[in-house]
């Protein structure tokens, strides 16, 4: 029996939603500010990702704005500050943390069915880190800026940047504990806390993602953390340790980094990727074709990503008998997504398809992803890398991942659950509506980009030859009608935090425990002990009106 | 030979053309550029299909199945089918593997650096590119090469790490700050014209003012260009002002009295190092050579060689390595090495050819 | 949650009566708790040796290319400090055992004292450091600003137990026992550092004679004792945050908050101070003992 912290009586909650939940239990800036509630802790990071997801999307807009002509808008100091601030932002403070931070913390105890994590005050710690380190970032951006790209190369950012390397760097160091404090929640959590009855193989999918990405957070953000300390101590002291003049290897650095970026980017796409499998299952009403399969598919993800960082160095005067095996394995690690795709894909057949948004941004992912991971193919091919690296190609094929991705797997997420994690429903409508914008625009933003690259426009360029600017006119045309989408997202879900329709236990019928309590839930989740005796993703007829679900029910009588 | 390959390159440059896809790529100005343009053109086909089959059968399913609120039963469940999920992980696993091997097989050709090629020394610096022409003739951001002839491009940087691209030539590779790091790269051009080229790397301020281009010509046209001359010397010439200059000639005595390894010969030749190893005495070598003598010590000898670290700049270098070269063994014809790999069967040099010629002629091979 | 946010209580049930004292509310029993709590610590431990980890990868591939330097480097570090430390640290180790040992028999004014006898040996290991990187300072080897090599001057290990007492309250010993040990003889059982008359050459490893101009050399030396001081300096981090954690649960055990059910705060601590001593035992020989003879 969990604790009983209120009693909202039956009869006003049907009309006004559920009296006591998490987001009316206490009032005032500390209870927010000092909470312990999974849930509470999951809506900080959401306004505090928010805000940096649009401050680095206005970055974005001005890289595009600069790019309309060779001319340029600005000089090329400040383009250069702009798209690392750009970069920096966008990996660390919104990919990174997004979905895990936010629709993680808020939904894994509760898929489980368990009151909390397991450590509740290291989650709001991890916050902490993550504001802290969101704050040194903005300073160092705003005061003066970085210069250096995000990947802060040597020796150019150890030696020779005139720029906020040093703050930036602490930056970094700090968000990558709040990463991993998260990780460590979510590990143990799985572990030790799922609720009687739901074994590894009934765990919602969206679990095992989350599981997969924690493991990756836990064993690849260390190394960044003292890939980011000995390039401080560089800047500062000069120990030599990437300095060739002082005997040091800047490709030292190259390694380390990327033996954390390049996992760090599936922490960024298995969220979203668990994510997708909940839309779609949940939104076609039919279990994941081959669950099994998917779901060992995001732990050979994880497992695989670690050994394909050298990818990011065929040029960089890597031997080449180790770009063969780098590339060798960064095949490997493309099948199991591949799986995943046409898993999902055989999950719609003889399926009941709904038109709403949620479907609609999986599907999205899908169609987006399946270029995205296409075109990753290209870039592991030597030969063709030889060419297409640091150009315009990279560039597409990392936004079609990360955006058409990562972006629309979390957009997709936020729409699913919105009406459990507020209590309102957005407008199905303006989602749908603000969905295709950013479909389209994002397409034309990043579409001709590919073909930029072949043609041979590297990246992080201000300016460029002439015969270029048609393909970029198109691409900042692509990138205003994508911001516009994005910007309809945020002002309707705004909008539907006092307007929005009620939102009931379950108005997907959708399966899950997370369904089976009341929108919001109460501070613990559920007021019985949820215990689960069928198999992950098994629909059965729901009525949609219910106000609680089987656990979310106030016990009866005590007035 | 060349003409072939100036064929075949047109006649593939006709083949996109045919499908109306020549505007996606560039020149096909290298010997191996169609080689990556048929991997990528596989890969774009590839692609297409991929994602016609999976949005098709999305859109597809989306109508067919489209959720009739009312009247709509749930769904029947499909676990899975394991014969489906196998093929779909097998077939795509051998779909990579026959891109991996393409993919390797035009990168070992581009690794593969030809022993017999011309040499052109080229020096990334913020912001610009500097080049050197072993007859002499130094250019800053421009290039001028011969058609039809083999280049090897030997790189090094004076600052921050950079990137030598020539998008025509499907040509690209870091150049690193380092005592034992020249990249090496080559290509062949197989058409007249103006390319561009552009730094890869960000390397600061004005990375994306680094670029230049690259000015193929027809032999004859190259030849006039070459006799327009700087007037100064030949590389080789200049690197053997700087050997007696910086004092190397006290020691490194041709008639092997001083404590030093006499030099004459020793290009492309493997060497014996204390402690049982062996190397051969490429451009890397002999770059380490002169900034980190006590790398790597020739066995028989005591390590006094002092470090010319700060003194000598990455231009004079190439311009000692040219001169070192310029007294090496004559070149072997065809022999290839892959870059960066010591492989003791490498012989050859690039320019090879007759000893200095104090007279200003320029070298033999050049007619 | 009890005092930041309001909230009704129903009325005559007291909700908290039967749970053990100790168990958080989102747990079911102890076990679980302290099932979670072994797990976290576990998986945070792995991240501290993905974070060590880095640092030994570099240390590893700068060896292989500059054996040499990091071989003279090495012998200028004073392995009787750095065995000494090992032995203190290892005996901070066996106190901390002792102390889960006492808590796991509710024995808290034990846990206290072996608590505090740990928290003992970790300062005289921190104070030997002190006075190994004061050494390092004073010849000249911290590479930063005034380094210079080779090495002038190198202070001598304490010759007894006086001694070495004496340099860890801070006094120096007096009398014929110089800090300063004179370089012209090799230092004993090291055969790699036997100096030349005239001072400015010497041999390490192999016999080659190096130029002290060599800047290639210097500049490879001063590259071990960077990530000397930075391995060693992270690790001395990890124990002063170690002390810390050990000096809160003293003061807590000594206040009676652990029982013999509850006590988790102090194996997990405990797993990191074991933690941070195995890593004390992979740096001692990687950095103190390269290429050393008997």
């Amino acid at each position: 029996m969990s604790s009983i912290d209120t009693l909202p009586t039956e009869a006003n909650a049907q009309n006004d939603g559920p009296v006591l939940n998490y987001l009316n239990n206490g009032h005032g800036i500390r209870s927010w500010l000092l909470t312990k509630d999974h849930k509470r802790i999951a809506i900080l990071y959401l306004i505090s990702v928010s805000i940096f997801f649009t401050i680095g999307g206005i970055y974005a807009l001005l890289i595009r704005i600069n790019l309309l002509s060779p001319e340029g808008l600005f000089t090329p100091d400040t383009y250069n500050r702009i798209f690392t601030a750009h970069g920096v932002i966008m990996v660390f403070f919104f990919l990174v943390p997004a979905v895990p931070a936010i629709l993680g913390n808020f939904l894994l105890p509760i898929m489980i069915g368990a009151k909390d994590l397991a450590f509740p005050k290291i989650n709001l710690l991890s916050w902490y880190c993550y504001v802290v380190a969101a704050i040194l970032a903005l300073i160092a951006i705003l005061g003066g800026g970085i210069d250096t790209g995000w990947t802060f190369y040597t020796p150019y950012s150890s030696s020779y940047s005139n720029s906020n390397v040093l703050l930036a760097g602490l930056a970094i160091f700090v968000a990558g504990f709040s990463s991993i404090l998260t990780g460590i929640n979510f590990i143990v959590t799985v572990h030790t806390m799922r609720a009687p009855g739901l074994t590894w193989f009934r765990l919602p999918l969206f679990i095992w993602a989350h599981y997969a990405t924690a493991l990756v957070i836990m064993l690849g953000t260390p190394v960044l953390a003292i890939t980011v300390s000995l390039l401080a101590l560089e800047r500062v002291a000069h120990i030599g340790i990437f300095d060739p003049a002082l005997g040091g290897d800047p490709v030292l650095f190259q390694h380390m980094f990327w033996f954390y970026s390049h996992p760090a980017v599936y922490i960024m796409v298995l969220p979203a990727m668990g994510v997708v499998s909940e839309l779609i299952a949940n939104m076609s009403r039919k279990s994941i074709f081959g669950y099994k399969l998917v779901a060992m598919s995001s732990l050979a993800i994880a497992v695989f990503g670690f050994v394909v960082w050298g990818h990011h160095l065929f040029v960089a005067t890597q031997s080449v008998y180790l770009g063969i095996i780098f590339s060798f394995l960064s095949y490997a690690v493309a099948i199991p997504s591949a799986i995943k795709v046409f898993n999902w894909t055989a999950t719609l057949y003889k399926s009941s398809i709904s038109y709403d948004t949620p479907m609609l941004y999986g599907l999205g992912f899908i169609g987006l992803f399946v270029i995205g991971g296409m075109t990753g193919l290209f870039l592991a091919a030597l030969g063709l890398d030889v060419h297409m690296t640091d150009t315009y190609f990279v560039i597409a094929h990392f936004h079609y991942v990360m955006v058409g991705g990562s972006l629309m797997g979390f957009l997709g997420g936020m729409h699913l659950w919105w009406g459990k994690i507020t209590g309102r429903m957005y407008p199905e409508f303006w989602a749908r509506a603000a969905m295709v914008i950013q479909f389209v625009g994002f397409n034309l933003t990043f579409f001709p980009q590919f073909i930029l690259g072949y043609l041979g426009m590297p990246r992080r360029y201000a300016t460029y030859p002439p015969e270029f600017q048609v393909l970029h006119v198109l691409s900042t045309a692509g990138a205003t009608i994508l911001g516009f989408g994005m910007l309809m997202t945020i002002v309707y879900f705004i909008w539907s935090l006092k307007k929005g329709q009620r939102a009931t236990a379950n108005p997907w019928g959708a399966a899950g425990l997370e369904w089976k309590t009341s929108s919001p839930p109460p501070t613990e989740n559920f007021y019985t002990q949820p215990i689960v005796t069928t198999e992950v993703y098994d629909f059965e007829p729901v009525d949609k009106r219910d106000m609680f679900g089987e656990y979310g029910r106030p016990p009866q009588g005590v007035e | 030979m060349p003409g072939n390959l100036l064929h075949s390159a047109q006649h593939f440059a006709l083949g996109p053309k045919i499908i109306g896809m020549s505007w996606m790529l560039p020149d096909q100005a290298s010997t191996y550029a169609p080689d990556v343009d048929n991997l990528y053109m596989f890969l774009v086909g590839l692609t297409v299909v991929l994602t016609v089959i999976i949005s098709g059968a999305i859109l597809y399913f989306f109508t067919k199945y489209r959720r009739r609120e009312h009247s709509d039963p749930i769904p029947a469940h499909i676990e899975g089918s394991v014969i489906l999920e196998t093929a779909w992980s097998v077939i795509p696993f051998i779909i990579c593997l026959f891109i991996f091997a393409w993919g390797a097989k035009i990168y070992l050709e581009q690794y593969s650096i030809p022993n017999d090629a011309l040499d052109v020394y080229v020096v990334g610096k913020q912001w610009m590119w500097k080049f050197q022409h072993p007859e002499g003739q130094r250019e800053i951001n421009e290039l001028h090469i011969p058609v039809g002839k083999k280049i090897r491009f030997v790189m090094g940087t004076e600052d921050v790490i950079h990137s030598f691209f020539i998008p025509a030539f499907r040509m690209k590779e870091d150049v690193v700050p380092g005592p034992n790091r020249y990249s090496t790269v080559w290509a062949e051009a197989t058409m007249t014209g103006k390319f561009h080229i552009f730094c890869a790397e960000y390397c600061g301020t004005g990375h994306s003012l680094m670029d230049g281009w690259v000015t193929v010509m027809s032999d004859k046209d190259y030849e006039d260009w070459l006799a327009g001359g700087s007037g100064t010397g030949t590389m080789a010439e200049k690197g053997a002002a700087l050997f007696t200059q910086y004092g190397c000639v006290t020691c490194h005595r041709s008639d092997a009295q001083g404590q030093c390894p006499k030099l004459e010969g020793i290009y492309g030749k493997s060497q014996d190092l204390e402690g049982g190893t062996s190397v051969v005495a490429n451009d890397d070598y002999i770059r380490e050579s002169i900034l980190s003598p006590m790398a790597k010590i020739v066995k028989g000898f005591k390590p006094v060689m002092p470090s010319f670290q700060g003194q000598v700049s990455e231009e004079q270098l190439q311009q000692l390595i040219a001169y070192i070269k310029s007294i090496g063994p004559p070149e072997e014809v065809g022999a290839k090495s892959v870059a960066g790999k010591d492989t003791t069967k490498a012989h050859g040099t690039g320019m090879g050819g007759p000893p200095i010629m104090m007279t200003g002629q320029t070298p033999a091979n050049s007619k | 949650m009890a005092t930041t946010e309001t909230e009704t209580r129903p009325q005559g049930v007291d909700t908290h009566a039967d749970r053990p004292r100790g168990l958080v509310h989102h747990f079911d029993n102890m076990e679980q708790q302290r099932e979670a709590g072994t797990l976290g610590m576990w998986w945070f431990l792995l991240t501290e040796i993905m974070f060590f980890g880095g640092m030994f990868l570099a240390y590893t591939i700068y060896r292989h290319m500059y054996f040499d330097a990091f071989a003279a480097g090495s012998n200028v570090l004073n392995i009787w400090w750095g065995a000494f430390n090992t032995a203190v640290l290892i005996a901070s180790s066996l106190t901390m055992a002792l102390a889960v040992y006492h808590a796991q028999t509710g024995n808290y004014k034990k846990v206290t004292f072996f608590l505090i006898f740990t928290v003992f040996l970790g300062t005289v290991f921190l104070r030997v450091k002190y006075i190994e990187y004061s050494n390092k300072f004073e010849e000249h080897v911290f590479p930063a600003g005034d380094f210079r090599w080779p090495i002038e001057e190198k202070a001598g290990p304490p010759q007894n137990f006086g001694d070495l007492m004496l340099m860890l309250v801070g006094l120096s010993p007096s009398g014929e026992h110089k800090a300063i040990v004179d370089m012209q003889s090799p230092m004993p059982g090291n055969v790699t550092t036997a100096y030349a008359e005239g001072g400015s050459s010497y041999s390490v490893a192999g016999n080659i004679p190096v130029e002290a101009s060599d800047q290639g050399f210097a500049g490879h030396v001063r590259l071990y004792f960077w990530i000397y001081f930075v391995m060693t300096g992270f690790h001395a981090l990890h124990m002063i945050i170690g002390i810390g954690l050990l000096l809160t649960l003293a003061w807590q055990s000594w206040h009676g908050k652990f029982t013999r059910e509850y006590h988790s705060y102090i194996e997990l601590t405990g797993l990191y101070w074991h933690f941070v001593d195995i890593v004390w035992i992979f740096l001692f020989p990687l950095l103190y003992l390269v290429d050393r003879h008997l």
